[in-house]
């Protein structure tokens, strides 16, 4: 990298297609919306995973034969979808997917990323080569070809769909790893390491890591939202988890064909994602604003 | 030229692999191609003489090897259902996704532009922060959702433009047009954010600097400061960004052409893999990513000619 200060400008293809938008908000983490954001997440989270713990009067496929696409209010809560389900527990149980994946998937690519983007960014050379050409591949793969044939393959189930996205996510991972590596590994500090006696995994480990995990974990929000929003488009083509687990892109794209009669079928899922995705995308976007500022 | 040649290589591999990499896949798909040409109670000597004849027995790689020296010689093979030519369904399927993408765009851009100038211009007003809080909402929804939402408003209760369906062009322009507003802005809505938040920071950063401030001296005109001094300078992420917009959208269009029902490729290679018709599925693949490849490639040079670090190599480890 030479002894110049100025970064380069990386051309986009070498930031392998992060489109990622300049933060929005340019101050610290704090205000309504950044806790109206946490406190959603905690709910949404929170009802996900405990849901199955308290009484609840429906469950998930249990059809309600004088209520088809009932309106909300009454014994159920927000209704009923076309075939007669409760959609408040549908909701519930379906955000078990979205959020397993929408955790899953990141973290996997995240692991992924420091696996490969670490080792890339430090050795440089025929390692960064290699990696990066398998990082490109993959990058230029088109998505949906290879969602449709990976889970095809290996059956729609939330482990695969959650593997596959997971898969395709990342070689931006290991972009944004390499990345940030890179401007990390002539830094005096790693050098002192070095004199030191450290070894490369030491250093990767104890002098790299902590300071690029901040970026990714921000990096990590962005793709969160992107992944829930991608399970839930699977939904349209009927490769998300197989009929009678609900997922909330599964709902959405089951009340499309209710959509003129009783709209809400299609709606309340799609505003519950809306919220979600926004969420974590404030979040986020607080996260990206304070490592940019740094 | 050296910069040129390196990434011409790297990109005639990264085409290689991709392809690759769909055979190898694609030959594992559950369904069976020959049991469904042969029909229902096929023996297994004809269930045998079937996959014979479209050379499904032999190894994945010898089939790859075939079928890459077709693709040099410009043979992509036939549909194995239809038996019509691969190159001919590419061609009459390419041209609606290439409509679907040129009108998002547009309407991407006739969003952003206004959107972004505006909001570096005046940045911190009450303005801006409104259409920031817009473009954030725009960016945390999913473009299905924003399809359903608009088929529901415009189709079904306005009654002004059709819900689904694709009208060819030869019909009448006008009813081309209305069957891709629809669908050409639920991808617009969501993808004119980034534009606009790239154009915006980089406004915004032009604007500080010196020769905006002699330009206001020389008392220019505010509109002729911003369409004229600011922008030029303020683009190149901007182009950069739509044309990795556009190179995704190319294959990335499939819930929205299911959703209205338009014949585009992703409509094209989805039914392929539903019916595990090798052929077509190569050929979408091929046709995807090496325009992928080949409009990233462009925005590279673009880049290279900008700047001449880039050229250097000086990122390029």
């Amino acid at each position: 990298m030479g002894k110049s200060k100025a970064n380069p400008p990386k051309s986009p293809f070498q930031k392998g297609g992060l489109q990622l938008a300049p933060p929005f908000t340019k101050g610290g983490l704090g205000g309504i919306s950044f806790y109206a954001a946490i406190t959603w997440l905690i709910l949404v989270l929170f009802c996900a995973a405990s849901v199955g713990l308290w009484p609840f009067p429906f469950t998930v496929d249990q059809i309600d034969a004088e209520h088809f696409a009932a309106l909300p209010g009454g014994a159920h809560l927000l209704g009923t979808d076309a075939t007669g389900r409760d959609i408040v527990a549908r909701l519930l149980f379906g955000a078990r997917v979205s959020l397993t994946v929408g955790i899953c998937a990141p973290l996997f690519g995240l692991g992924v990323g420091l696996l490969l983007g670490m080792p890339s960014g430090l050795y440089r050379g025929w390692t960064e080569r290699t990696i990066m050409t398998l990082a490109d591949v993959i990058l230029a793969f088109p998505g949906l070809v290879f969602l449709l044939v990976f889970t095809s393959v290996l059956g729609p189930s939330l482990t695969t769909i959650t593997l596959g996205l997971g898969l395709l996510i990342s070689p931006r991972f290991v972009r944004v790893a390499r990345a940030n590596t890179i401007r990390f590994s002539e830094r005096e500090f790693i050098q002192a390491a070095r004199i030191g006696g450290a070894g490369d995994i030491s250093i990767m480990l104890r002098e790299i890591l902590p300071n690029i995990l901040g970026p990714l974990m921000a990096y990590t929000l962005v793709v969160a939202g992107f992944v829930i929003v991608a399970e839930g488009g699977l939904g349209f083509l009927g490769l998300s988890v197989p009929s009678p687990t609900p997922s909330w892109g599964g709902m959405i794209a089951a009340g499309r064909d209710v959509l003129e009669q009783t709209p809400h079928v299609a709606m309340i899922p799609t505003a519950v994602m809306f919220l979600t995705v926004l969420s974590i995308n404030v979040i986020g976007d607080r996260l990206r604003g304070r490592y940019d500022r740094a | 030229m050296r910069f040129i040649w390196s990434k011409i290589t790297h990109l005639l591999l990264v085409v290689l692999a991709v392809t690759m990499l769909t055979f190898v896949m694609t030959d594992r798909l559950p369904a069976d191609i020959a049991a469904e040409i042969a029909g229902h109670g096929a023996s297994a000597a004809e269930l045998a003489e079937v996959r014979e004849r479209l050379g499904l027995n032999r190894p994945v790689l010898l089939r790859y090897a075939t079928w890459i020296g077709g693709v040099c010689r410009g043979e992509f093979g036939k549909s194995l259902i239809t038996e019509q030519p691969v190159s001919t369904a590419l061609r009459s399927h390419l041209p609606v996704t290439l409509e679907l993408l040129a009108l998002s765009q547009l309407f991407a851009l006739l969003l952003a532009l206004p959107a972004g100038i505006i909001s570096a211009w005046r940045s911190g007003s009450p303005l801006d922060r409104v259409t920031g809080t817009f473009a954030f909402g725009c960016a945390s929804l999913p473009n299905y959702a924003l399809a359903m939402g608009l088929v529901f408003l415009f189709a079904l209760k306005l009654k002004l433009l059709p819900a689904t369906g694709y009208t060819p062009l030869n019909a009448g322009i006008g009813a081309n047009l209305k069957g891709f507003l629809l669908p050409a802005l639920s991808i617009a809505l969501v993808e004119w954010v980034t534009l606009m938040r790239v154009l915006r920071s980089d406004l915004i950063a032009t604007l500080k600097e010196d020769f905006i401030l002699l330009a206001r001296c020389k008392g220019l005109p505010t509109w002729r400061i911003l369409l004229v001094h600011a922008l030029r300078p303020s683009c190149i992420t901007f182009i950069t960004v739509l044309g990795m917009q556009t190179a995704s959208l190319i294959g990335g269009a499939v819930i929205i052409e299911t959703v209205f029902a338009l014949p585009g490729i992703g409509r094209l290679l989805v039914t392929a893999i539903f019916a595990q018709d090798f052929p077509v599925i190569q050929g979408g693949v091929l046709l995807i990513t090496v325009s992928y490849v080949c409009i990233n490639f462009l925005v590279d040079l673009c880049y290279a000619a900008l700047d001449p670090r880039v050229r250097t190599g000086v990122t390029d480890g």
